[in-house]
């Protein structure tokens, strides 16, 4: 690695600062924040807090709903992660067995990417609404009376099938990019090793492809677990009743909701602590990792 | 016994381009036949079609009886060793080896055999539970190579193996490629552009041209007699001076006016012809009578010979003669023998 030498101590610092400060007043102020108040029981109605030690982390590890919902979201991340990389990595080998070479394509295809994620989200409330719902209508003449928002595992399924329709173009433009920066010559030596199209992709393309999919696998899961809130609000519409949430959703339910900060802030530093263990597995396993080249 | 039989076999690429013209040949049980041509000319093609990685777009190719058009690459019981090597990144060298072999459902402890009788010959030993990136260029090569001796194929085809190696492992390459070709008795199809590994290893040589097989013969044909000013200019280093000139229709070649020189037979055509005559064919002259008078420029030293670049008749020439301590004048004189002129259509340079 290079190492920069500044002659001025100060520039290096400065450099740093506004970054730091972001970091500081947007993550660690609030992070801190959230670890004291779960320490406190708070008063519904904001009149000063009592001292409740570990009794907000207690109460979670005893409740039966927290251990649903944490089921749920086990669940519902494996799900999201499974199909939307399972869906992503089968269209981008049809789609690279079709594209060898035509970058134009390619980046045609880069625009869905663009304009999915947004719309998606929205586009999933409408087809997936009880009277006007188009997907609802399509269940029907299987005679599956689909209730989003009323039964349990239809609001699940709705879930899971917006989350991972949002999440399948991203997976694909990396795989994709990564069947693509195959050498040609190494599938055309496989080819003349191996007779079997399914042995060829499980023996050679798939683990020159494991750095991407790996890389895919954390950022899926961190996708399923954090950043579907906004799926799961759209589609409950902030009125979980008996619909399944997740546990970032549960955090936001029990603290503006149920006005319980203290145990709502307990949550949200478990959930800190479960980043902190998936950021050290990435990095732990990222290094270890074998670079092909 | 691997005989490689062409017959009309001709590539058009989707795209429309006709990259290799119908082609006929047969390649005999253990030969090495190279394939030689300049960037573009459809060697690869040729060989790829041969491997089955691209489709023959007309014509039958066949593989000792078996007609192989429509046979997986697989299936044909050949072995390839390309440019890049293409190693597979992620499997060890001995893997790399077997992998072939695997697939093919043979027992693992006849692999391993077979994997470590092929490493003790290319001096792998060693190296079996290294991944190709921590390999050498030299031993990369070495694992292709190994890759394609563990099939015990009918046939090798290689793709300019040995041109990412530095001039001096190519050559010792080049030695063990023809000798473990000649030992395995395998029939062998070898594309190079370096003519020194198309003259030192071929038992015959395809020299290809825009898509077409301009000629095939033993090295000493093809150097010796060359069908066209194409094969005579693009095989040999320097290349054969071709002067313009003109027959009368009797045994001399008139180069100008007052230059004739004499032919080893009558030819009947009268009429402009382009003179071929390699560099290494001429003699200086030290005195006497006759000769041709040659106009010199510069002197290029290469060790064992020298290049002696200038003007005959008018017309840029070459002459290579063998190193010794000499001074030259502006002028010298020069020796062509009878036997060393060569003479070629002057429209489309088929030899006369
Ligand atoms: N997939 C393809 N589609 C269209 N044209 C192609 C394709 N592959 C090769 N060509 C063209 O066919 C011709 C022959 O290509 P080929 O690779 O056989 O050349 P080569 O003789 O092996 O050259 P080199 O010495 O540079 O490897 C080239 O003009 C090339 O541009
Ligand atoms: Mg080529």
């Amino acid at each position: 690695m290079k190492r920069a030498v500044f002659s001025n101590p100060w520039l290096p610092i400065m450099l740093l600062v506004p970054q730091l400060f972001i970091i500081a007043v947007f993550f660690y102020w609030p992070a801190g924040f959230a670890i004291q108040s779960s320490f406190y029981l708070q008063d519904p109605f904001g009149f000063g807090s009592t001292y409740v030690g570990l009794e907000n982390y207690t109460d979670l590890a005893q409740s039966a709903e927290y251990k649903r919902v944490a089921w749920f979201t086990l669940l519902y991340t494996f799900a999201v992660t499974f199909f939307s990389l399972a869906i992503a990595l089968l269209l981008a080998v049809k789609a690279d067995n079709v594209l060898r070479g035509a970058k134009t394509y390619r980046t045609l295809l880069m625009w869905v990417y663009a304009i999915a994620p947004p719309v998606a989200g929205l586009m999933g409330v409408m087809l997936f609404d009880q009277s006007r719902g188009n997907i609802t209508k399509l269940f029907e003449t299987f005679g599956w009376e689909f209730r989003l928002g009323v039964d349990y595992w239809d609001t699940a399924t709705a879930m899971i099938i917006v989350a991972v329709w949002k999440q399948v173009p991203v997976n694909f433009i990396f795989f994709l990019s990564g069947l693509q920066s195959i050498p040609r010559t190494v599938r055309e030596a496989a080819l003349i090793d191996n007779r079997s199209a399914t042995g060829r992709f499980w023996d050679v393309i798939f683990p020159l492809l494991a750095p991407t999919a790996f890389f895919l696998l954390i950022i899926n899961i961190t996708y399923a677990l954090f950043d579907t809130f906004g799926v799961i609000d759209t589609l409950v519409k902030a009125e979980p009743g008996n619909n399944p949430v997740t546990l970032v959703y549960k955090v936001f339910i029990d603290g503006f909701r149920g006005n319980d900060l203290g145990g709502s802030s307990a949550q949200s530093v478990v959930l800190m602590v479960l980043v902190l263990i998936l950021t050290i597995v990435q990095f732990r396993l990222m290094e270890r990792r074998i670079h092909y080249t | 016994m691997a005989r490689v039989t062409l017959e009309d076999v001709r590539k058009v690429y989707p795209n429309g381009f006709e990259a290799v013209y119908p082609c006929s040949f047969t390649v005999n049980h253990g030969e090495l036949i190279v394939l030689v041509g300049p960037s573009g000319c459809g060697k690869s093609t040729l060989l790829r079609m041969v491997a089955g990685l691209e489709s023959i777009t007309e014509g039958e190719m066949s593989i000792g009886d078996r007609v192989v058009n429509d046979v997986d690459p697989a299936d044909r019981n050949i072995a390839m060793v390309f440019q890049n090597y293409a190693l597979y990144p992620h499997m060890t060298v001995a893997n790399n080896m077997g992998y072939g072999l695997k697939n093919r459902g043979m027992a693992k402890a006849e692999i391993e055999q077979k994997v470590n009788d092929a490493a003790k010959m290319l001096n792998l030993s060693d190296y079996l539970e290294r991944r190709p990136s921590q390999l050498s260029g030299g031993q990369r090569q070495r694992v292709a190579m190994g890759r394609a001796i563990v099939r015990e194929p009918d046939l090798f085809l290689f793709d300019e193996p040995l041109s990412n190696l530095d001039a001096k492992l190519r050559n010792q390459m080049r030695i063990e490629i023809r000798s473990l070709q000649r030992r395995l008795d395998t029939t062998a199809l070898y594309v190079t552009h370096d003519q020194v590994e198309a003259m030192t290893m071929a038992d015959r040589i395809f020299v290809m041209n825009a898509g077409r097989i301009e000629q095939i013969g033993t090295p000493s044909e093809i150097y010796h007699h060359p069908q066209s000013t194409f094969v005579a200019s693009f095989m040999g280093a320097p290349p054969m001076n071709l002067l313009p000139a003109r027959t009368t229709g009797n045994t001399h070649v008139e180069l100008a006016d007052d230059l004739a020189l004499p032919l080893v037979s009558h030819v009947d055509y009268a009429g402009p012809v382009q003179l071929g005559i390699r560099p290494e064919d001429v003699r200086l002259k030290d005195g006497g009578d006759g000769g041709t008078p040659f106009k010199l420029d510069i002197v290029e030293e290469l060790g064992a010979t020298r290049l002696l670049h200038g003007q005959l008749a008018g017309h840029a020439f070459t002459v290579a003669i063998p190193h010794e301590e000499r001074s030259f004048d502006d002028t010298l004189t020069l020796d062509l023998p009878q036997d060393a002129l060569h003479l070629f259509d002057h429209e489309t340079g088929r030899r006369l």
